[in-house]
């Protein structure tokens, strides 16, 4: 896989940090190097920090807690992007970028983490997808499974999966996820980036962000299904083969 | 404004990157053609986004009192 080199990420970022500033960088590892001396802030770009914190600190315990799937492993990402952003404050143009740089920094901190610990798959490492469970779903379309188009009663199964569900089996699934393809999913259903943003943050192209993406949602879907059945919220139906359903993209 | 017709494939084919607005605007605007008359489609794209709404609240979550706590005292220390 092609690496994104420091002197080349400029080039491709949006625009409103400076190419030498926190988030130019891809690799979160490389930051703490790169970080701008402690700039004297106003106090008005105080204020403005300690709101902005306070308010979306929900927010980045909640994407964090999905991301790391341990409560003191998200406070701590949680409580380095504080800092960190703090530090690179000067390097924002815009105080309306804010919230989306952030989040940012909350994901290129939780990959540096994720990375230091060194003992899991390396994040470049694809998917085993040997993995029956995951080759199987790799296109699984949960409404292709249960719709059924003449059904005219007040409910459709599609419709009971998703009203019936628990928050509990919702954050299971997801948090069973192979890592690549949660952190994608995360990233672009959660917090709302877009592909591009996660393509810079993962330091992999844009193709593998939707393939990710693809395959998670499969995948995710595929667990609510089974989940849906095992709790008699639909009847036993037959899996799909694996490429049947390969003409859908 | 393009009102090409689009096929019920196509719709299926990009709609998740529809619904992630990650299609473009004259793409876009064919899809949300497509869905007005559609009643297939629109189902889908229906059952999809009702989805993505229950993954995404599902992911809320409050932050505990301790790291309200703790991010005050690092605020502090700036």
């Amino acid at each position: 896989m092609a690496r994104v080199r420091p002197g080349k990420v400029g080039n491709l970022l949006s625009g409103y940090l400076d190419p030498a500033g926190c988030l130019s960088h891809p690799c979160p590892e490389a930051v703490p190097e790169m970080l701008m001396p402690e700039a004297e802030h106003s106090q008005h770009t105080r204020r403005f920090f300690e709101t902005e914190i306070r308010r979306l600190t929900d927010r980045l315990y909640a994407a964090a807690l999905r991301l790391t799937r341990d409560p003191d492993d998200a406070e701590d990402v949680v409580a380095e992007t504080v800092e960190r952003a703090w530090r690179c404050m000067g390097e924002l143009r815009d105080s309306k970028s804010f919230e989306g740089w952030l989040f940012r920094i909350l994901n290129n901190t939780f990959i540096s983490q994720w990375r230091r610990r060194g003992s899991r798959q390396h994040l470049e490492t694809e998917l085993d997808l040997s993995d029956s469970d995951a080759s199987g779903a790799l296109q699984f379309s949960l409404f292709k499974q249960l719709h059924q188009p003449f059904l005219l009663w007040w409910s459709t199964p599609e419709e009971r999966v998703v009203d019936e569900l628990l928050r509990e089996d919702i954050q299971h699934a997801i948090d069973e996820l192979p890592e690549e393809f949660r952190f994608t999913l995360v990233m672009v259903e959660v917090m709302g980036h877009s592909y591009r943003e996660v393509g810079e943050i993962l330091d992999v192209p844009l193709g593998t962000v939707r393939s990710r993406l693809n395959r998670a949602r499969s995948l995710l879907q595929k667990r609510l299904w089974q989940r849906a059945l095992e709790a008699g919220i639909i009847n036993s139906a037959p899996v799909p083969e694996a490429g049947a359903e390969r003409g859908e993209s | 404004m393009s009102q090409q017709e689009i096929s019920c494939e196509e719709v299926i084919e990009q709609l998740f990157h529809y619904l992630d607005r990650e299609v473009d605007e004259d793409v876009g605007e064919r899809i949300r053609h497509h869905l007005a008359r559609c009643r297939d489609c629109f189902s889908r794209a229906e059952f999809e986004h009702r989805l993505r709404e229950r993954v995404r609240e599902a992911s809320e979550a409050r932050a505990p009192e301790r790291l309200h706590r703790r991010l005050a005292k690092v605020m502090d220390s700036f």
